[in-house]
């Protein structure tokens, strides 16, 4: 019961089949009754669970200066819901969706993961983008034993019981990418710069030990751009007398978009400068401008332009529900996994209890056909993956140049 | 300075005197607007940032109508652009006056909650009509590039617009201020508003254009700006905090006053993002401006007219 | 006790107002909700001290502070400080490079406790710090700036130029303060768990009490000769200074009195959530809190906590049944109190609801007196 259940039918044949198909799926899933498991087996906590259905919870800023990232892991999100549901749903329940709003603020985060637990008694939780808003919700979460399912990529550091993290950690996204382009572009010299904040320094951090002791390269330069920064000037004017062979960026948020428009307008483009950015999925890209980004590179697990039939189907389906021209950036292919993850996870320990669920993702044996290929929930919470590099195109879409073997989640590198 | 040589650093030295004046006319350009206002009406306006924001919009909504019906006009389309930003801008400025702003001179400080309050739902009309995420505004090549001035020196073209620019709205409101009929009537408004209404000057009417003058202007700056920053519903917030220091350093109701602390807060913070890291430039700046701010409480030039 | 009376507790519209606040947060509330949302309510209710202190500092000092924010964050970052030292014990942080100190210390490569932090063992010299050093840096801005004469839209725009410096200060050196994720994960008060459903209520309490004293102390200040000089102070300064009174002292005295309210809110907003961060620190919430005390009435200050509490509750509301639609109803909110209700929830009561129960007491009509506005015109 791995992956044929996945195959979602055309949205149209999907309205038709819906019952029909949940009836099959139950009976593939070896459930005696139409209806599922009776609620009192699989929900001995007081969770939001009815013989019908599921309830669970959607934390994400749809205000505030994160809206502009959050908002395509909420569609993604809803979007898994919503074939989920047209599949039959969860332990035959149907999941309905109660959604807060995180506000770009972390104690309001706090306080709505806190509803979310303790008066909606929601099963599970898909939110949070900024690690400020997870670690505000990290102590309410294990408090009230709650589930999260976490999207974005991150600097780890970090392993609870009570979250799963779809995105990749540091290490996942550092070291291969500087191993190609190592490898491709010969690059001896690197320039670092990132916003300053903790996934930054983090990430700087591991990529700084690494050039230097397994690429037997140099770090030319060092910088952090404090939050919001919009003048890149005299950064650039560093940069350009260093001639760093590659620039090596994690910058975020609106200053983002001014570092890259500011470095096209100094005459460094991808023509004459090779750069690998940790920040820029198509979400960036489309507030950034693709004509501002062509021949940079980004290191993602994902990006829209994969071509494969899995992908293609995710990217038609997201295009239907949420209009032709939504961009689909790393994180929303990431928080489009949590809902089948959850899925998995409850299927496998037939109950929607937190630490049969908890015990479920830990067996090791969750693995799903998502978009970005096969992915496999490993015993520490994180996904084995693949990263990618992708070459930006005028359009905001990238060419994927390079595809990793699968590397093993590491959440607390050593000697790092 | 070992292992760069003598061409190098002499074009470093001229790219890095660019990045100063260019940041100088970019903090000239965003403050100017909101000194205006502040300077001759005592009232601040919180959504500052917002009618920049609107400026950025009007491109990107040029942009695509231009690019839909008459691409050939591409790339001039980006000056008339700017007019328009600046034309809606100063028109919403006008009916905030109107239905807002005039019900509170009395009340300056309760301006500053009434115009958050505004600021508020603006950002929230904005994301309900271009949504939540950034858009980038496709701007003409002519703008978005570098001129190789030598082998080793680029000069961003962004930013010698942005200076040309901020060139002509800084005279154009001298001219306005002190070489007009309107700018008398705005100027004798501002030191004895009661004298102004017995000459016979529609002191509504001045308050009226001076505040939706300095949105104009935020338009204008907003719309520029698009150039070398993002465009999304809560951009305009990256520039506030800036903004108001620099209206503040320079001291409240001098014109001259604004250019100058827009000159040394870009000097001092060019130099020192150079020298330091980006992050420590800045907040070394900033606190520079604060301690200076202890010591001269009104600012690099004070108002000297009595209250 | 009469003088208890007239000056704590400012007579007999004051004992009543206090004695139904007492009873609305005391009893009222933690019969009508359950523990969540007492908790949520005890959290507004730091924001209600911020609120206290504003309506000293604005709408009787006469200065309007926008970094209130700045006051509130010290108050709860020293706090902090001390919780985060004990759950930082050796035995929960053994898998670190450095065990024994903070969590995010470890992962900015601090490989020792700074020294600044080293005080913060001790909760005595936490609970004073988070209440001097609020006062001392108020005092270091109310020098400067009151001695200088600087007030008006002038004064605002600096405190809140100062809250945002103090901000990416905060963000900037997050070896030393958590960044921007600031001090989570505290856990214990010498050994007593701050999460538990007990210590909610304790906490809860605890708060209410303070925020009553705060209040009768404000009263104290106000129907003292002082507050009397305050209000001459705020309608005609010139005169006051003419009349050979130091006009900035008392000025920073109220300033820093604004601060320290707000810093205990701070401290009791870490205890009942459980972390602090920058983001109270900076800009938007400074104004936020201004907006508290304008809607509760500027010059009341038992008005602030309701005015607090009502905000609180609608943003809370409104963005939990329109998402999407918040935002625009709250600015609507600020515009319609500033414009039409300028004393705010205070002011309400006292131009209607007054008049309607003297008229009912009497069985004869009164003047409906209507409230004019109070700031000052300059």
């Amino acid at each position: 019961m791995k992956q044929k259940q996945f195959a979602i039918e055309s949205k149209t044949s999907r309205r038709m089949l819906t019952a029909l198909s949940a009836a099959m799926l139950l009976a593939l899933a070896g459930s005696a009754s139409a209806g599922g498991p009776p609620t009192a087996k699989v929900d001995a906590t007081g969770l939001a669970v009815t013989d019908t259905d599921v309830t669970v919870g959607i934390l994400h800023s749809s205000t505030g200066t994160m809206a502009i990232s959050e908002t395509g892991a909420q569609e993604a999100e809803k979007l898994a819901i919503s074939q989920i549901n047209a599949m039959g749903g969860v332990l035959g329940r149907k999941i309905k969706i109660v959604q807060e709003d995180g506000a770009s603020d972390w104690p309001t985060f706090a306080e709505k993961a806190k509803k979310l637990l303790e008066e909606n008694h929601v099963a599970a939780i898909f939110g949070c983008w900024t690690s400020a808003s997870r670690k505000a919700v990290l102590p309410v979460l294990e408090r009230d034993n709650g589930l999260l399912y976490y999207p974005t990529f991150y600097e780890g550091l970090e392993q609870s019981k009570n979250v799963v993290y779809t995105g990749q950690e540091a290490t996942q996204q550092v070291f291969a990418g500087l191993d190609w382009v190592a490898k491709t572009k010969h690059a001896k010299t690197f320039y670092l710069i990132g916003s300053d904040y903790i996934w930054p320094r983090t990430t700087m951090k591991l990529a700084r030990e690494y050039i230097t002791r397994v690429l037997h390269g140099t770090v030319v330069g060092e910088e952090y751009a404090a939050l919001g920064s919009t003048d890149f000037g005299s950064t650039i004017n560093k940069i350009r007398l260093k001639h760093p062979d590659v620039i090596y960026a994690a910058v975020v948020g609106g200053s983002n978009v001014s570092w890259f428009k500011q470095l096209k307008a100094a005459g460094i483009t991808g023509k004459s400068q090779t750069l690998l950015t940790l920040s820029v999925t198509e979400d960036e890209a489309k507030g950034i401008g693709g004509e501002n980004l062509v021949g940079f590179y980004s290191a993602m697990k994902y990006f829209e332009s994969l071509n494969t039939p899995e992908n293609q189907k995710f990217v038609k389906d997201f295009h239907a529900m949420w209009g032709p021209t939504a961009p689909i950036g790393d994180v929303t292919q990431a928080a489009y996994e949590g809902p089948w993850l959850w899925k998995m996870a409850v299927e496998k320990a037939g109950s929607f209890d937190t630490d049969k669920v908890v015990k479920a993702e830990e067996s090791g044996t969750i693995s799903f056909d998502a978009p970005e290929g096969m992915i496999y929930l490993e015993p520490n919470h994180h996904l084995k993956t693949r990263l990618r590099i992708g070459e930006w195109r005028p359009d905001g879409q990238a060419d994927i140049v390079y595809t990793s073997p699968y590397i093993m989640p590491n959440p607390f590198p050593k000697g790092y | 300075m070992g292992g760069y040589s003598l061409s190098d650093l002499w074009s470093i030295v001229v790219m890095q005197g660019f990045s100063g004046l260019s940041l100088f006319s970019v903090l000239l350009l965003m403050a100017l607007g909101l000194a205006i206002i502040f300077g001759q009406m005592g009232v601040i306006n919180m959504a500052h940032g917002e009618f920049m924001t609107i400026g950025a919009y009007m491109i990107y909504f040029c942009s695509r109508i231009v690019a839909k019906y008459m691409p050939g006009f591409m790339p001039y389309y980006f000056v008339f652009a700017i007019v328009v930003a600046f034309v809606v801008a100063f028109a919403v400025g006008y009916f905030v006056e109107f239905l807002l702003i005039r019900h509170l001179y009395k009340r300056p400080l309760d301006t500053l909650l009434a115009t958050w309050g505004l600021s508020l739902i603006m950002q929230q009309v904005f994301r309900s009509l271009f949504g939540a995420r950034e858009v980038s505004p496709q701007l003409p090549d002519w703008l978005m590039g570098a001129w190789k001035a030598t082998d080793t020196i680029d000069i961003p073209l962004n930013g010698l617009f942005v200076m040309a620019l901020s060139i002509l709205v800084t005279s154009g409101v001298f001219l306005f201020l002190y070489r007009s009929s309107w700018g008398l009537k705005v100027r004798a408004t501002t030191q004895n508003r009661v004298m102004a209404g017995a000459v016979g000057i529609n002191t509504r009417l001045v308050d009226r254009l001076t505040f939706a003058l300095g949105c104009g202007i935020a338009g204008v700056a907003g719309a520029a700006f698009t150039t070398i920053g993002s465009t999304g519903p809560t951009s305009g917030s990256l520039y506030i905090v800036d903004t108001f220091l620099v209206v503040a350093f320079g001291g409240a109701g001098s014109l001259l006053g604004t250019i100058f602390s827009a000159f040394s807060i870009a000097q001092v913070q060019s130099l020192l993002t150079f020298f330091l890291t980006n992050a420590m430039g800045k907040v070394t700046t900033l606190l520079a401006v604060i301690v200076i701010l202890m010591l001269r409480p009104e600012g690099l030039r004070p108002n000297k007219v009595r209250k | 006790m009469k003088s208890f009376y007239e000056n704590w507790l400012g007579g007999r519209d004051g004992a009543v107002g206090m004695l139904v606040l007492a009873v609305v947060i005391m009893v009222a509330f933690p019969l009508m909700f359950d523990i969540f949302r007492l908790n949520l309510i005890g959290k507004y209710l730091t924001y209600a001290f911020a609120a206290v202190g504003l309506v000293m500092v604005w709408g009787y000092g006469g200065v309007l502070s926008l970094g209130q924010g700045v006051f509130f964050g010290l108050g709860g970052y020293c706090i902090a400080m001390f919780l985060k030292l004990e759950a930082s014990d050796l035995v929960s942080t053994q898998h670190q490079t450095t065990p024994g100190i903070p969590d995010f210390m470890d992962w900015n490569q601090l490989t020792a406790l700074p020294a600044f932090w080293q005080p913060f063992h001790s909760l005595t010299f936490a609970i004073i710090a988070a209440l001097v050093l609020p006062a001392l840096f108020a005092w270091v801005i109310g020098v400067a700036m009151f001695k200088r004469r600087v007030s008006g839209v002038y004064f605002s725009i600096i405190t809140q130029a100062v809250a945002a410096i103090l901000t990416i200060l905060v963000v900037g050196q997050q070896g030393y303060t958590g960044g921007i994720n600031g001090i989570t994960d505290l856990k214990t008060l010498h050994g007593w768990n701050i999460n538990t459903t007990s210590a909610k209520y304790v906490l809860y309490y605890v708060n209410a009490v303070l925020l009553l004293l705060a209040i009768m102390v404000c009263r104290f200040v106000l129907t003292s000769k002082l507050g009397r000089l305050l209000l001459a102070l705020r309608d005609k300064e010139d005169r006051v200074r003419f009349s050979g009174y130091d006009v900035a002292s008392f000025k920073i005295f109220i300033f820093c009195l604004g601060a320290v309210i707000s810093a205990i809110g701070g401290a009791m907003f870490t205890l009942q959530v459980g972390f602090m961060s920058p983001s109270f620190v900076g800009i938007v919430p400074s104004i936020e809190m201004v907006i508290f005390a304008a809607i509760g009435g500027r010059t009341s200050l038992i008005g602030a906590v309701y005015g607090t509490l009502l905000v609180n509750a609608g943003k809370t509301a409104f963005s939990e049944s329109f998402p999407q639609l918040w935002l625009l109803l709250m600015g609507g909110l600020f515009i319609g109190v500033v414009m039409l209700f300028p004393n705010g929830v205070a002011g309400l009561y006292d131009g209607w609801f007054k008049p309607l129960v003297a008229r009912w007491k009497s069985r004869r009509p009164v003047m409906v007196r209507v409230a004019d506005p109070l700031a000052k015109s300059e």
